[in-house]
């Protein structure tokens, strides 16, 4: 397996390898494909770049995004910004850490979400705010979670969508 | 025929429900309610910034475009039946004429003026909006006409420390102005770099924009470049805006394509390269020179200034760094010119501000507007009051590094010189709203919180002054020696404003000091209040 991976993992590197002040581009590269940044990918962007392993685990542990392990199947990042603590978004963080059983930085049991905290995701009109991978849900509740981490723990994507339609199909009869 | 909805794909509408209703809207046309020989033609514009009606449906009609909201799922079936596709007006949802919305059409939207009209990633529409008439205008103008022009507009940069930006531009204009292009050409390489990090919570002014309008953006960035004499552009967008990563990404694929970013720009000779990069969750790297670090691939450790990025920027070459709006507002200042811009606003202020109402806000949205109004005004008049129904206590200004207001300065005219009478900031115009059952304490403690969170780690009264703000405010919430710990907390505050190196460490000062003053009640309850909790 190692062989593989090092060999895509140098292949998202040299990807990027190019730009100037490289080593972000990478990182996200690598993270993108992966979830997180498998550590044998440190030795293989110091080669390229030439610094040492120390500066790159330097960078990556500056930064908030980048992670040296795997997360959950989901990522669910509850704001913690002054416009959703106006809108409730504590006693919100608190109910949502006791309905996954989990604190920040931890993964449930089922191995379904990881829970991280956040500082504004840019919807600070319609607080307290969640976000999913890349999707903002505005005006959260404790309720409206149970729903969603319902659904991210069951459906897939495509079952999802298909229970949208039949909502719908419901509502026209 | 086709019929023209808007709905929009900013951040915002879709987390209120804006991608479900468009598709219980395609499921339900396609099995009833088209007339015949119509097509339904979605349109995913930016928000209009009224955010509290999102999602907002608007239907193109020959009066304008009719707007519905904020609509559910549930809405859909009774708005077709009512008529929706035709811009009938009964349903309860429907708004009227968009324009003729009091919230909107009270505002001076000049740098947000396309913010919901158009489609953000189709060029064409742009440019029938006036899109690119003040690059046009620029590409006729030299240097430093170009510098004079933003100089006389008295644009100030937006990002929150309102730098004059014809000044920044003169100061990279002047360097290496003289050295000739040698065998090392990165030597007279200059830099334009967009601060897209927008950090502060209760702001989204920057992805509004980028995510409705990222031409007037990208347009900003190439008259910036040919002021200064760049050919390099940067944005650095934060990682927590994937809809603006998209949103840009195809902006600036469509610009090269039509020639407007590229070796030779609309045939003009000159040339202009811009490249997205994306932050990874760090605050400070909205300062400009952690910025800067980060771009170049390193940890975000804020630089001693001297020398000033305009100086020593990236890669120790001469660089431009501006906020989102700075730059998308320059356009309008070239295709209008620089007295139609500075004739709005009050004193030193000039312009508009793009104000963002959040938090426990009825109507919150983005209010663009000149220099001068009062929070007040912002707040009841547009915001509506508190989203709960009960009385605003406070009012945060400025993202989490701004004071929080108490009633009294409510009435204060909302321009930089006035709000720094206060010991208080306008920033990048946040505007986070709270009401009567929040503990300042706690508001005061998260201040500190956040700043042992995101600092930076260089200097000494930033690093170990927040967690030691965060201890001694424990105590004082703790009644343990209160009158001391506030004394000490006093001292830290001091001592935070005058040693720390950037204005992380010597700002968080700001919000604790105004829950000290104007809050106090909370953070040391007379013994009379405390007998009766
Ligand atoms: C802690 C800190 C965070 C900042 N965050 C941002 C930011 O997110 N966006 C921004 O434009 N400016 C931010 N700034 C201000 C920048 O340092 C800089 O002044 C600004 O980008 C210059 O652009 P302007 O002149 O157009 O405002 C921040 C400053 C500090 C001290
Ligand atoms: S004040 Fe804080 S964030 Fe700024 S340089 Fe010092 S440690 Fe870094
Ligand atoms: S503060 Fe929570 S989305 Fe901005």
């Amino acid at each position: 397996m190692p062989q593989s991976t090092t060999a895509k993992i140098q292949q998202l590197i040299d990807q990027k390898k190019h730009l100037s002040g490289a080593l972000l581009p990478i990182l996200h590269n690598i993270q993108d494909q992966y979830g997180y940044i498998p550590k044998l990918a440190l030795p293989l962007i110091a080669k390229t770049l030439q610094q040492t392993e120390a500066e790159i685990y330097g960078v990556i542990s500056f930064y908030a995004h980048f992670r040296l392990q795997p997360t959950g199947k989901h990522i669910v990042e509850i704001c913690r910004g002054e416009a959703c603590q106006a809108m409730g978004s504590k006693q919100l963080e608190q109910a949502v850490k006791e309905q996954l059983a989990i604190d920040y930085g931890q993964t449930t049991q089922d191995n379904s979400i990881t829970l991280e905290p956040v500082y504004c995701v840019g919807n600070c009109a319609c607080a307290p705010s969640i976000k999913v991978a890349d999707k903002v849900y505005g005006r959260m509740t404790a309720e409206k979670f149970a729903h969603l981490n319902d659904q991210l723990s069951t459906y897939t994507v495509n079952l999802t969508e298909q229970a949208n339609e039949e909502q719908v199909m419901e509502q026209r009869k | 025929m086709t019929i023209n909805v808007y709905i929009p794909r900013d951040t915002t509408a879709v987390a209120m429900g804006a991608d479900d209703v468009i598709k219980a809207l395609k499921f339900q046309t396609q099995l009833f309610h088209l007339p015949e020989n119509k097509e339904l033609n979605i349109i995913r514009n930016g928000s209009r910034g009224l955010f509290y009606l999102e999602p907002l449906i608007e239907v193109e009609t020959a009066q304008g475009r009719i707007a519905y909201g904020p609509v559910t799922v549930d809405d859909v079936s009774s708005l077709l039946e009512q008529g929706m596709l035709h811009g009938k007006t009964d349903h309860p949802l429907c708004l009227g004429l968009t324009d003729k919305i009091p919230y909107l059409a009270k505002q001076q939207r000049l740098t947000f003026a396309r913010a919901g009209i158009i489609d953000p990633v189709n060029i064409d529409d742009y440019i029938a909006h006036h899109g690119f008439k003040g690059l046009t205008k620029a590409l006729t103008l030299s240097p430093q006409q170009l510098v004079d022009t933003v100089k006389d507009s008295g644009l100030r940069g937006r990002g929150g420390a309102a730098f004059p930006t014809g000044i920044k531009w003169q100061t990279v204009l002047d360097e290496k102005k003289n050295e000739k292009i040698d065998a090392n050409e990165k030597s007279t390489q200059k830099y334009i770099i967009c601060n897209a990090d927008e950090g502060d919570s209760g702001t989204f002014a920057d992805r509004l924009l980028m995510e409705a309008d990222p031409f007037s953006l990208i347009e900003g960035m190439i008259i910036a470049g040919l002021a200064v004499g760049a050919t390099q552009g940067f944005i650095y967008l934060r990682s927590e805006y994937p809809q603006a990563k998209i949103i840009l990404e195809q902006a600036i694929a469509l610009a090269y394509e039509n020639n407007y970013l590229g070796q030779n720009i609309q045939d003009s000779k000159q040339q202009f390269e811009l490249e997205l990069r994306i932050g990874a969750g760090a605050y400070i790297c909205g300062e400009e020179t952690s910025l800067l670090e980060s771009l170049e691939g390193k940890r975000g450790l804020v630089r001693a200034k001297p020398p000033l990025p305009a100086i020593e920027g990236l890669f120790g070459q001469p660089t431009v760094v501006n906020n989102v709006i700075s730059l998308a507002t320059v356009p309008t200042i070239l295709a209008k010119g620089s007295d139609y811009y500075q004739n709005f606003g009050l004193g030193r202020s000039r312009g508009t501000l793009p104000f963002q109402l959040a938090g426990n806000i009825k109507q919150g949205g983005l209010v663009e507007l000149a220099f001068g109004c009062s929070l007040s005004e912002l707040v009841t008049d547009f915001g509506g009051g508190c989203y709960s129904g009960k009385p605003i206590k406070a009012i945060q200004v400025g993202g989490p590094l701004g004071a929080y207001l108490p009633k009294a300065q409510w009435q204060t005219p909302l321009d930089y010189e006035a709000f720094a009478g206060i010991d208080a900031v306008l920033g990048h115009g946040g505007i986070v709203v709270f009401d009567d059952s929040v503990d300042m304490a706690q508001q005061a403690r998260f201040a500190m919180e956040f700043c042992t969170i995101e600092s930076c780690g260089k200097c000494t009264p930033c690093r170990i002054g927040a967690v030691r703000g965060v201890e001694t405010i424990d105590k004082i919430i703790a009644a343990d020696n209160a009158e001391q710990n506030l004394d000490l907390l006093h001292d830290l505050c001091d001592t935070m404003v005058d040693g720390s190196l950037c204005a992380m460490g010597g700002m968080t000062p700001f919000p604790v000091r105004s829950v000290i003053k104007h809050f106090s009640d909370d953070l040391m309850p007379t013994a009379q209040q405390q007998g009766e909790k």
